[in-house]
């Protein structure tokens, strides 16, 4: 990425440690976001619950998907937190792929053994070698990103997105006229344009909020402490010790998504530790930020429009008698 | 609400994504080339989340913002041809085209305030200058386009004001290009895959699509003997847009795919038949009225049906995952294999 960082201060990729700064923001408060640990979610959607009380956001239909204890589906205008649920079995190949024995598990008998008689401890459910069972639920709250480059901010045509003194984005209401551009811009799939309303709506990161000195509600609610919420660099330190002792103790799984400043949006201000591939969450793998490629885009479109002009011109030219 | 019941046989009426798996490689497998069409990249596996989009599509009414793209490329590409007609002498070809112009972008602009979640608010988009956003470069650009040309069908109409007029005409010659490729930039600045992989050529395409579609409207209004340059236009505007589209097929990998399938692939079959009969019609029109408005209206309506083709298959990129994960996979692999 240092490519970037040649073509001059990397307005549109690359890592940019000043991003309030580069906003015309001086002076500004660190950087602040989330660092959200997957490994201790319990799905129990506080998270959820508080960001649509705390932002007055309007129920958005109570539908079951039938597809897992996950109602919500996705970020959307509506929603701004939503918890994944993602239920695995393994060796990870799918249901039919369940070891010997895990189908024929007397359930009633294996509880009445959990935590009685003496002797060491046992689980319910048959184990690995290495001490752990063959059913896992991944979960995590899923939040906008806060990208360094938004693609969002970049392409509205209103100004109505922009980039707070906390290096956040935010979008002014009163300005959004509901164009929906920012909509198909998100390389996550956040924002969304509200029916009824014709704006678009995501996460403030509850820019209210810290402008009186309080964490975001969905942090404040968190009872695992899954969603961490403070100054980037941080959180940034966090989660790498996080990472390094989970690997210690044999959960290989554990990666961070988001944190690094060398990715295509220039790191995420709200980043995560996953213990799947992204994409199991429904994430993108190495998401980019569209911007990138406008200086491209102009130019092909300049090229573009020079050729159609010779065209019609040379249409009309009128041959030599 | 669930309306499955469990009988001796087994689950009765549940929803299909009940038996759903993720994380085991259990993403939709029902992907098939389109008619004839040769896989661009091998199948490939991939996670997903119980097959939801990654990306959200654009909100957009297709009517509206596809609307939009065609008059935009129609009204610019008018714009030249009639100044160029007006150039060489040809005032029977200048005037429709001027007035194509004029009635293209009124429609075109009342399109995309239609579109808007706040129609009330459209003149926010000139509040700021904004390089970065094409839609903020649209409006300045229209903003200073439309009066243009609707000054000039004006006097060109009234027959009066008739160096204000010129100077509309020559104006209005000078954005009609940026005005019919811009639009190219505003799709392709965004995540729907089909449209940001072709961001080099989606340019072209829309290019060689209004000389299409102003040559085709000139044929079927003009008087033959001045709808030369018109014949020639859709000729070279033909060559332009489906090289290009071609090119643009072949570079874009998965991608490429929605182009060839369902509505996307109907509405694109049709617009590059349309459009290629058109030409060729049109180049034996010269002597035969009926033929040529049958040439003009193919050209027409095969440039819209590119319009509304390319913005179907970019909805249709979004909504299926496996054209965000499985590029992304792959430039993350490539990355990682690398020394």
């Amino acid at each position: 990425m240092t490519e970037g960082a040649d073509r001059g201060g990397n307005a549109l990729y690359g890592p940019q440690p000043d991003v309030s700064g580069a906003a015309g923001c001086p002076d500004a408060p660190p950087r602040v976001g989330f660092f959200t640990d997957t490994s201790v979610c319990i799905g129990c959607k506080a998270c959820e619950v508080a960001c649509k009380e705390w932002n007055a956001i309007p129920e958005d239909g109570l539908e079951l998907t039938g597809m897992s204890y996950d109602n919500t589906r996705g970020l959307g205008a509506d929603t701004w937190r939503h918890v994944a649920f993602v239920e695995q079995s393994g060796p990870f190949g799918g249901p039919e792929a369940a070891p010997d024995g895990a189908a024929d598990v007397d359930v009633f008998a294996a509880a009445s053994r959990l935590g009685t008689g003496p002797g060491p401890a046992r689980t319910a459910f048959p184990v690995t070698p290495d001490g752990r069972t063959e059913l896992r639920w991944l979960m995590s709250s899923d939040v906008c990103k806060h990208c360094t480059h938004a693609g969002c901010l970049d392409v509205c045509p209103t100004g109505a997105l922009f980039r707070t003194e906390f290096g956040t984005v935010v979008v002014q209401q009163d300005i959004c006229n509901g164009c929906g551009y920012c909509v198909p811009a998100c390389p996550y799939g956040v924002i969304g344009r509200r029916e009824g309303d014709g704006r678009v709506w995501k996460c403030t990161l509850c820019y209210d909020r810290l402008g009186v000195g309080l964490e975001p509600a969905c942090a404040k609610s968190c009872p695992t402490e899954s969603i961490q919420f403070g100054p980037l660099e941080e959180l940034r330190e966090r989660a790498r010790e996080r990472v390094a002792r989970l690997h210690a103790a044999g959960v290989t799984d554990a990666r961070l998504y988001g944190e690094s400043p060398e990715d295509g949006v220039g790191g995420a201000g709200a980043f995560f530790l996953l213990l799947d591939e992204p994409e199991v969450y429904g994430l993108p793998p190495d998401p980019q930020v569209t911007t990138r490629d406008l200086p491209a885009m102009w130019r092909h479109a300049a090229a573009a429009a020079v050729t159609l002009a010779a065209l019609v011109l040379g249409s009309c030219a009128r041959r030599k008698r | 609400m669930s309306e499955s019941d469990v009988t001796r046989d087994g689950v009765r009426g549940a929803r299909p994504g009940r038996e759903a798996v993720t994380g085991d490689r259990a993403g939709r497998r029902r992907r098939r080339g389109g008619r004839g069409e040769r896989p661009v990249v091998p199948e490939a596996e991939f996670g997903s989340y119980y097959g939801l989009p990654v990306i959200s599509k654009p909100p957009w009414e297709p009517l509206d913002i596809a609307g939009y793209l065609y008059l935009g490329g129609l009204a610019g590409a008018s714009s030249l041809l009639a100044a160029g007609a007006r150039l060489t002498g040809r005032p029977g070809l200048a005037a429709p085209a001027l007035t194509a112009a004029a009635g293209a972008i009124s429609l075109s602009l009342a399109a995309l305030v239609h579109d808007l979640g706040r129609p009330a608010r459209f003149l926010y988009m000139l509040r700021v200058c904004k390089p970065t956003s094409p839609m903020n470069v649209g409006s300045w650009l229209l903003a200073a386009y439309a009066p243009l040309t609707l000054t000039a069908a004006a006097t060109g109409v009234a027959g009066r004001y008739r160096l204000l007029g010129a100077a509309a005409t020559a104006g209005a010659a000078v954005l009609g290009p940026a005005v019919a490729t811009y639009t190219a930039v505003l799709l392709s600045d965004t995540a729907v895959p089909s449209w940001h992989e072709g961001h080099r050529e989606l340019p072209f395409v829309f290019a060689g699509s209004a000389a299409g579609a102003a040559s085709g409207l000139a044929l079927a209004v003009a008087p033959a003997g001045q709808a030369g340059p018109a014949r020639r236009l859709a000729v070279l505007g033909t060559a332009l847009e489906l090289g290009a589209f071609h090119t643009m097929k072949r570079r874009m990998g998965l991608a490429a795919r929605p182009f060839g399938q369902g509505r996307a692939g109907l509405l694109v079959r049709t617009s590059e038949l349309l459009t290629a009969g058109g030409a060729v019609l049109g180049l034996c029109s010269a002597r035969d009225r009926r033929l040529a408005v049958a040439a003009g209206t193919a050209l027409l309506a095969g440039s819209a049906a590119l319009r509304f083709g390319v913005f179907h298959a970019g909805v249709a990129s979004a909504e299926d995952p496996a054209y965000t994960v499985l590029p992304q996979r792959e430039r993350l692999e490539a990355l990682a294999s690398r020394p």
